[in-house]
């Protein structure tokens, strides 16, 4: 549930499979071309809801409403051996030293 | 009455909505054959290269380091001859306000936005650019749209591409996300449509001639800093413009090196493929790109592109994804920078390229990007094993672009691959043909002739051999 007045995240489709352009490869012909915009919450809604929202640059778009006050969760990734081990060694031709 | 907002007809109405859109009517550069004005075009901002740099200094642009990778230098010098090793300076071009070189050409199309009344700006990006033309509109206080690519049907996205939205809503613009598909252009006409705000393309020439002050103070620093012109320009190279704004502004400081332009190999990853979208660990820099822009440059959201690459370029080179990761971390464990990944295309090629050429000769790579979650290789090459792809330590030589990744286990493997610059001419050439029903007359000859960076003689003989075809 979102209350209006809300910073919320909507999803919609734009075209449907059967609308896409015809240069498109055949595996992305067979799905939709989908779209995600944030604005504020027009009116009290749940998840799942159709809904309008106003965007910041005050643009009024409707889609399903899917999150509530979005935020990002994108990082730096796991711990990658290779990048480490890669740059070590670098280090080692340039200045000496041991392998760890 | 309601406009017919289907995909047909919105593209229908493409040239009275760009023209809104961008203020240039492109007819008037036009020949009726092959050739057009470019250089017409090219002038028709009405603002010089003094104007460009004024208006970026409005915007606090411009003025970036160039700085000499000494370590960097030393490493490729203990990999080559006796008397090898160029030496390698990077223009940190992340330290520009959106941490790119992009912003250079967002500046004079949001100045000109601006002043033309427009009410705002809408860029169609999955790039640095978004950021870019983000920055000046905050300066510029004029709302501002991105669009971007970012997402395959699974609802995942490339974290590179996350990172820049995440970077362009902090400078206050809005974002609107797509899913995989060129179709994009037609959720851009229709905002255009519908806001009336100004298209701040890639691809006009307020854009190129914005990255003609990097070229033009690339040459002025190495003037002043080393004392002597550099020998050698390196570009990433993707849409074309970094290479020809670049080149464009080292020529008008009297500075003529040899431009070698730079893509990571993705051969035999289609674009527009939604499975293979999250098979790639770069999102620009690449063959996907850069292949298809040099061949045919009017392939963007505006008639005739301002970016046109092959009039300057003098060597095309590849990298492998894995050894611009691996570059990215030299510069990072070397030289104390920590820069890119996507930007350091040019970078791995420079290493490549420096073991070839004297100790004496100046080997600049022209732009660095900024480095943040999701945008770096830790977070990239996750990303990539999340995906299936094989990550490992090893020759480069054995990268598979969807399938693995491979860093070199030693920096004498890392060398860039040639491309076969005559057959991207010929190409084009071949094309450019084939879009009239009339022979080419001796204005296009000369045209195709600028075009390729070729004598007419090369464009004649490609020409008739294609006839005899």
């Amino acid at each position: 549930m979102a209350n209006k007045g809300d910073w919320v995240r909507i999803h919609s489709v734009i075209l449907q499979p059967g609308e896409r352009a015809a240069a498109v490869p055949e595996d992305t012909k067979r799905v939709p071309l989908e779209q995600w915009t944030k604005g504020y919450l027009q009116a009290d809604a749940a998840f799942g809801e159709q809904v309008s929202v106003v965007t910041r640059t005050g643009r009024l778009v409707t889609g399903t409403l899917v999150d509530d006050a979005p935020h990002y969760t994108h990082s730096f990734g796991d711990f990658v051996p290779e990048l480490q081990q890669a740059g070590d060694e670098a280090f080692r031709l340039l200045f000496g030293g041991e392998r760890r | 009455m309601t406009k017919d907002n289907s995909y047909s007809a919105v593209l229908a109405r493409k040239p009275e909505i760009i023209r809104a859109a961008v203020g240039v009517d492109y007819s008037k550069f036009e020949s009726g054959s092959i050739a057009f004005d470019y250089e017409g075009m090219m002038a028709s901002t009405g603002y010089s290269l003094e104007d460009v740099i004024a208006i970026q200094r409005g915007y606090a642009i411009g003025n970036t380091p160039l700085i000499e990778l000494h370590n960097i230098t030393s490493l490729v010098r203990s990999l080559s001859k006796t008397g090898y090793g160029a030496r390698i300076f990077i223009k940190d071009e992340a330290a520009n306000p959106s941490g790119s070189f992009k912003v250079r050409r967002a500046a004079t199309s949001i100045h000109h936005a601006k002043r033309m009344g427009y009410p705002g700006a809408l860029s169609a990006t999955s790039g640095n650019y978004g950021a870019a033309v983000a920055s000046c509109c905050a300066k510029s206080g004029l709302p501002c749209i991105v669009v971007q690519e970012c997402y395959d049907s699974r609802g995942v996205g490339q974290p590179e591409i996350i990172e820049k939205a995440r970077k362009c809503e902090a400078l206050g613009a809005e974002v609107v996300q797509l899913s995989v598909g060129p179709e994009l252009f037609y959720t851009v006409l229709r905002m255009l449509e519908d806001t009336g705000y100004f298209n701040a393309s890639l691809y006009t020439a307020f854009g190129i001639a914005g990255i003609e002050t990097l070229g033009y103070e690339l040459a002025g620093q190495c003037r002043t800093q080393i004392g002597k012109d550099p020998d050698v320009v390196v570009c990433t190279n993707a849409g074309g413009g970094n290479l020809t704004g670049t080149a464009r502004g080292l020529y008008k400081a009297d500075c003529f090196p040899e431009i070698v332009a730079a893509s990571v190999n993705l051969k035999g990853l289609h674009m527009a493929s939604d499975t293979q979208f999250n098979k790639k660990s770069f999102t620009t820099g690449h063959t996907g790109f850069g292949m298809p822009f040099s061949t045919w440059p009017d392939r963007s959201d505006v008639p005739r592109s301002a970016a046109r690459p092959l009039r300057y370029m003098d060597r095309y080179v590849t990298v492998r994804q894995g050894e611009v990761f691996y570059t990215t971390e030299l510069l990072a464990r070397l030289e104390g920078i920590e820069r890119g990944p996507a930007g350091n295309t040019s970078l791995a090629a420079a290493i490549s390229i420096a073991q070839e050429l004297p100790e004496s000769a100046v080997v600049v790579v022209q732009e660095t990007e900024y480095t943040g979650a999701g945008k770096h290789g830790s977070a990239q090459l996750s990303f990539a094993r999340q995906n299936g792809i094989r990550v490992s330590l090893g020759d480069p030589k054995d990268e598979v672009p969807g399938e693995s990744i491979v860093l070199p286990a030693h920096p004498s493997l890392l060398r860039a691959e040639e491309v076969d610059l005559d057959h991207m001419r010929r190409s084009l050439i071949t094309h450019a043909a084939e879009t009239v029903n009339q022979a080419p007359t001796s204005a296009d000859i000369a045209f195709l002739a600028q075009e390729t960076k070729a004598s007419e003689a090369f464009v004649r003989n490609t020409l008739s051999e294609t006839a005899q075809k």
